[in-house]
């Protein structure tokens, strides 16, 4: 059940590059990757494409398929009619490097920025006691694999490369909402979320979470969360007077600015 | 339509000219979105000025409870103190719905997307040449979501009471028979009234800052286990609140067309017991 | 392209530069330790040398955080006693020398067993989300081969929350990356080593490490079998650096081929389907519906297994008073009954045999359970595996060989040459019981770290100079598939190699069959020496798979080579002329070298290192 497939594929690099044709025999069962690759193999041994574990679970593969913001190895050809154009192009948001590689090192830079996670001391006996309910939003975040579509996709530096400075993007606003609700972290996030990583500039569009290819529904369980949490920091004079006549939120008690 | 050289055609990115590379039908969501918005907002702005039509015994349209201003006989179940006001009553209290709404999570993305083009969809440029997002004002005025849901909560139990309300036996023109004063009664209007105070209780509950509220915001659910259910609870219906949004908004405008209609007498209520 | 300039042009975070020019010359870069591989064992000890107050560099082909580590599922096996509190170091170091038939080196697996616990009790402290007990403690789960739950875990994806974890702490900790960047030999400096000869993937840049400490982390040689759950990376660069650098292997012919792989769509093939499946209930059939496995269960693991239906099935509520269900055997076990199964024409559609846990779990178990199986099945396969059974089959998985180094210190024969995680040897005999490689990572990366930065301070001024004809030679020699005209491209003689080793020295292994493969590997090493890339050297991976197709040319043979030379069956290694084990192999290792002339592997015999009486005891 093999068939020629329509593939088109961006060739090029930072100083310019086109969309080029690579017709390619696929068969039943396969990913755009495996698309990829055979042309890698049998056309174009130069091919530039970045990938690992072809199993949607390293966040290598990422790219765009006609216009989406996609993991190659998690996009089936089956999803696609036979004769329908295939069009992939590198993530539109990074700097290109080659073909489909771009240079992703604005989400390392952004990981550099934030404080990691500082617990307190172990318990008398050298463990740590954590409810499972306490860490299972946590363990929803740290699903992510890093394969930065959320970034690519976000609208805030897609659309505006001025922004990159003062934006750190959904991926990481998953990485605050984490320590934020980590229970036994011992700081306080929400100005750092607010300030440095540029949480008001999102006018949470969704988009990110459309494109996970892990599902985390990170507007609605990261970055409005962290939102409110913000809200109970700087904008609410309820909270605010509850702080100070002592009705403060004892959950938040004994933790600090990083 | 262009874009500006500081988005996807930045120098360093892949050379592509195009704004987008989608071929699906992307324009079709913030296009329905758009029209069924705007027609809303004319139907409400038209409906809000009128000050008519707003009540036919028991009936009380949302969009004018509680009437508070110089209203009709009947229709003011919680006193008159805004009598002195000239306009139309509707404007005294519609602010805070209309507030809870433009500052919702979901409306924001889907008006943001449908008015703004701010993305027009995901992975289409947007036309803008420079974007701040929430983090000024007046954007930064989403951030008070919560108090309007505090009104919503108000006005969500002012519209359960409206619902008990038409319930009552009718002793007006719409009575069958004489004179009608006492037991229940229930017509069509009543059972558009409940579907709509059910809507309008499911998006208000199922509300971003609702889910903040009620235990998002603890950091330890395992010391707080009513709350955490609460969470758990208000969880589940978080994930179609934007469901609720549409389906309420359509309700709250059916039931104050079919009021506006009763009241005008072009059709007549149909009644069930 | 010239707009680039070489020293400045290059990233803040990632040192990346990318021009794609290579006249800028050549980087030099100094450091105390230099880890050469970002997976866990490689952050393990990068973190340790930082620690310990080494310059340390990590360098790794690929993005920080892709490593092969986030592919493990199942957990970390580590004796912390939170489900079972008879469960101790000595329970867990039992199962792991009896896992490997006894070929382990007993130290390793002794620090093995002992350190476990407290290096997960340290990936907490850094951030780590463990699945809980009801008591708060860190979850544990059952595997094969382990007496107690035992697997420290994340539902099925606790490689990637240990890879995720360290990745944090060496970014918080600053130590200097160098992401998609790939190390090509190792420099001496008489018996010692001196630094190391790198590309950037990005721009084909070289760069020369001066550093007297290198630590080798690169994962294991899958990529050398047609199917395989490895991922490209898996080219056994670690194995072939040490090698070149004049260290020796062992145990290079036990390589663990894992029971469960999907058999279908053909483009996952090999992709691997977690042993936590079984862990958590799920079981073997053959096509006429047979649970088959209860009739393999060898003679060594008779009186630990159950041998009926019903034994097997209450094991999982009732531990104390049932025998293990004969689907959690070690890989090796289970993986060869599969093997038999299929071959004797029980197999499925696809080729493969079920495995079934929709008929014994809700389905919302699965999906909280195993919550990225149901996601890749659904995904790739379209398959719902709370609803029908899957499609398995063995799959190349890990090697048990690797670099021969000193257990307390990982330190090979080389002065200077560390080796760390699945390119070291040693620890898991002839089979690795699930759950250990992630501790074994953990464990041997902070001892190798330490030690290795203990070893470059001790040299003060005092350091081995990295000489300028040995980087000259280096630069020539990753530049010479660009001089050959007319030769084949890399991609066919790879998956020839690949072709030729998955059906020559693969799951069952014959001597005829392994004569052959050596036959083939010499054919293979002379089209390689022709092999022709095109284009240029700016993000070329037909250059990349090049320079890799040595490293997976020289392992191969070595592979074949010492399963040539063993003849019996032990864990990993199955001879069809030699069905059972033989006594007498089980008391020595199989060493290879890199012959005088660079071009083969010359092999000997060593005697296995013998177990302290106290230790014995355990086994009697």
């Amino acid at each position: 059940m093999s068939y020629v497939l329509k593939l088109r594929i961006w060739r090029g690099d930072k100083d310019g590059g086109e969309v080029k044709d690579y017709p390619v025999e696929v068969s039943e069962g396969e990913v755009v990757l495996d698309a990829i690759h055979r042309v890698q193999g049998t056309q174009a041994g130069d091919l530039a494409v970045r990938w690992n574990c072809k199993a949607g679970k390293c966040g290598s593969c990422s790219a765009e398929v006609n216009g989406r913001p996609r993991l190659m190895c998690m996009c089936r050809l089956s999803d696609f009619a036979e004769d329908e154009t295939i069009t992939v192009t590198p993530m539109r948001t990074f700097p290109v490097i080659r073909d489909l590689v771009t240079d992703v090192s604005f989400n390392y830079e952004k990981a550099k920025q934030l404080p990691s996670a500082q617990l307190g001391p172990r318990d008398p006996d050298g463990k740590r006691r954590m409810a499972q309910v306490d860490v299972e939003r946590g363990q929803e975040f740290r699903k992510c694999i890093e394969c930065f579509l959320c970034q690519d996709v976000c609208h805030v530096v897609r659309d505006h490369e001025d922004n990159k400075e003062s934006f750190a993007g959904p991926r990481f606003f998953l990485r605050y909402a984490e320590l934020d609700m980590h229970p036994l972290d011992t700081h306080d996030r929400r100005e750092l979320a607010q300030g440095a990583a540029g949480l008001g500039m999102c006018n949470i569009t969704k988009c990110c979470t459309e494109v996970c290819p892990e599902g985390i529904k990170i507007t609605d369980n990261a970055i409005i969360p962290m939102k409110e949490r913000v809200v109970d920091k700087k904008f609410d004079p309820l909270v605010w007077l509850g702080d100070k006549i002592g009705l403060r939120n004892k959950d938040n008690e004994g933790r600090t600015e990083p | 339509m262009p874009t500006t050289d500081r988005g996807v055609t930045s120098p360093g990115r892949a050379r592509i000219e195009e704004r987008t590379l989608r071929r699906d039908r992307w324009w079709l969501q913030p296009l329905a979105t758009f029209v069924v918005f705007s027609g809303f907002v004319v139907f409400a702005t038209i409906r809000a000025f009128m000050g008519r039509d707003y009540y036919a015994e028991p009936y009380l349209s949302p969009f004018y409870s509680p009437c508070l201003g110089d209203c009709v006989e009947g229709a003011s179940d919680f006193g008159q103190p805004f009598g002195w006001w000239p306009l139309s009553a509707a404007l005294l209290i519609l602010v805070f719905p209309l507030g809870f709404r433009m500052t919702c999570y979901y409306y924001r993305k889907a008006y943001y997307r449908a008015f703004w083009l701010s993305p027009p969809a995901c992975a289409v440029a947007e036309p803008h040449g420079s974007y701040s997002g929430e983090s000024r004002l007046p954007l930064l005025l989403q951030n008070a979501h919560r108090y309007f849901w505090y009104a919503a909560v108000l006005v969500g139990l002012v519209l359960t009471y409206d619902v008990l309300l038409a319930f009552r036996p009718m002793p007006g023109r719409y009575a069958v028979g004489d004179g009608e004063t006492s037991g229940v009664h229930m017509g069509l209007g009543t059972l558009l009234m409940l579907a709509n105070v059910v809507l309008i209780w499911l998006y208000t509950l199922s509300c971003h800052s609702c889910r903040h509220v009620v235990g998002g915001r603890l950091r330890h659910f395992s010391k707080h286990p009513v709350r955490y259910r609460l969470w758990t609870w208000v969880s589940r219906l978080n994930t179609s609140h934007g469901r609720w949004a549409w389906y309420s908004l359509f309700s709250v405008a059916v039931v104050d067309f079919y009021i506006f209609l009763l009241a005008t007498g072009t059709i007549q209520d149909l009644r069930f017991f | 392209m010239t707009d680039m300039s070489a020293a400045n042009g290059r990233h803040p975070m990632t040192g990346n530069e990318l021009s794609g020019e290579a006249a800028g010359g050549m980087e030099r870069h100094d450091y105390d330790v230099v880890v050469v591989g970002a997976g866990g064992a490689g952050l393990r000890a990068a973190i340790a040398a930082h620690e310990a107050g080494a310059r340390t560099a990590i360098v790794c082909k690929s993005l920080l955080g892709k490593a092969h580590t986030v592919m493990a599922e199942g957990g970390i096996a580590a004796a912390m006693g939170n489900r079972w509190p008879e469960d101790n170091w000595e329970v867990h170091f039992r199962d792991t020398m009896r896992g490997g038939k006894m070929l382990n080196n007993w130290r390793m697996a002794q620090l093995h067993a002992q350190e476990a616990p407290e290096r997960v009790q340290e990936l907490e402290d850094w951030g780590a989300l463990f699945d809980r007990t009801d008591d708060g403690l860190i979850s544990q789960r059952d595997f094969g081969g382990h007496k107690y739950a035992r697997l420290a875990h994340v539902g099925d994806r606790t490689g990637l929350e240990m890879i995720r974890t360290l990745q944090q702490r060496a970014v918080a900790l600053g130590i200097d990356v160098f992401m998609e960047c790939t190390v090509t030999d190792v420099f001496r400096d008489g018996d010692k080593v001196a630094g190391a000869f790198a590309y950037w993937r990005e721009s084909g840049r070289f760069i020369v490490f001066d550093a007297p400490s290198v630590i080798l982390a690169t994962g294991g040689i899958g990529k050398s079998f047609k199917v395989t759950s490895n991922s490209w990376e898996y080219t056994g660069d670690g194995h072939a650096l040490a090698m070149r650098a004049g260290a020796s292997l062992i145990n290079m012919e036990f390589v663990q081929f894992h029971p469960t792989g999907m058999v279908w769509p053909p483009s996952v093939k090999g992709l691997l389907v977690t042993e936590s499946v079984r862990g958590d209930g799920g079981i073997l059939k053959n096509s006429e519906g047979k649970r088959f496995m209860f009739d393999y269960i060898p003679e060594f693991f008779r009186a630990e297994t159950a041998d009926t239906v019903e034994e097997a099935d209450a094991w999982y509520d009732d531990k104390k008073n049932n025998r293990r269900p004969p689907e959690l055997l070690p890989r090796d076990e289970v993986a060869r009954a599969i093997n038999s199964e299929i071959k004797a024409g029980r197999g499925t559609p696809h080729g493969g045999i079920y495995l079934d846990i929709a008929s014994r779990r809700t389905p919302e178990f699965i999906r909280k359970r195993l919550p990225s199986m149901y996601h890749q099945f659904k995904e790739l396969a379209d398959v719902d595996i709370t609803a029908e059974p899957m499609e398995i089959g063995p799959t190349c998985h890990y090697v048990m060989g690797g670099v021969e180094v000193d257990a307390d210190t990982q330190e090979s024969a080389v002065t200077g040459l560390y080796a760390v995680g699945e390119c070291s040897g040693g620890m898991h005999g002839s089979n690795r019981l699930g759950g250990n490689s992630l501790g074994d990572l953990l464990v041997f990366g902070k001892r190798a770290g330490e030690h290795a930065s203990t070893y470059a301070a001790s040299l003060a001024g005092a350091r081995p100079r990295v000489d300028e004809a040995d980087v000259r030679a280096a630069q020539a020699s990753a530049l010479a598939p660009f001089e050959v005209e007319g030769g084949e491209n890399p991609y066919t003689i790879q998956s020839d190699l690949q072709q030729s080793m998955n059906d020559l020295v693969g799951i069952i292994r014959t001597r005829a069959e392994l004569e052959e493969s050596l036959d083939a590997i010499e054919v293979f090493k002379q089209r390689a020496a022709t092999m022709v890339v095109e284009g240029h050297r700016q993000y070329n991976p037909g250059w990349h798979l090049a320079l890799d197709l040595r490293n997976m040319l020289i392992v191969s043979e070595c592979i074949a080579r010492a399963a040539l030379a063993r003849e019996e069956s032990r864990g990993g290694h199955t001879r069809d002329d030699f069905p059972g084990p033989d006594p007498e192999w089980g008391t020595k290792n199989l060493v290879v070298n890199l012959n005088e002339a660079g071009t083969g592997v010359d092999l000997h015999e060593k005697p296995l290192p013998e177990m302290p009486e106290e230790l014995k005891g355990y086994f009697a």
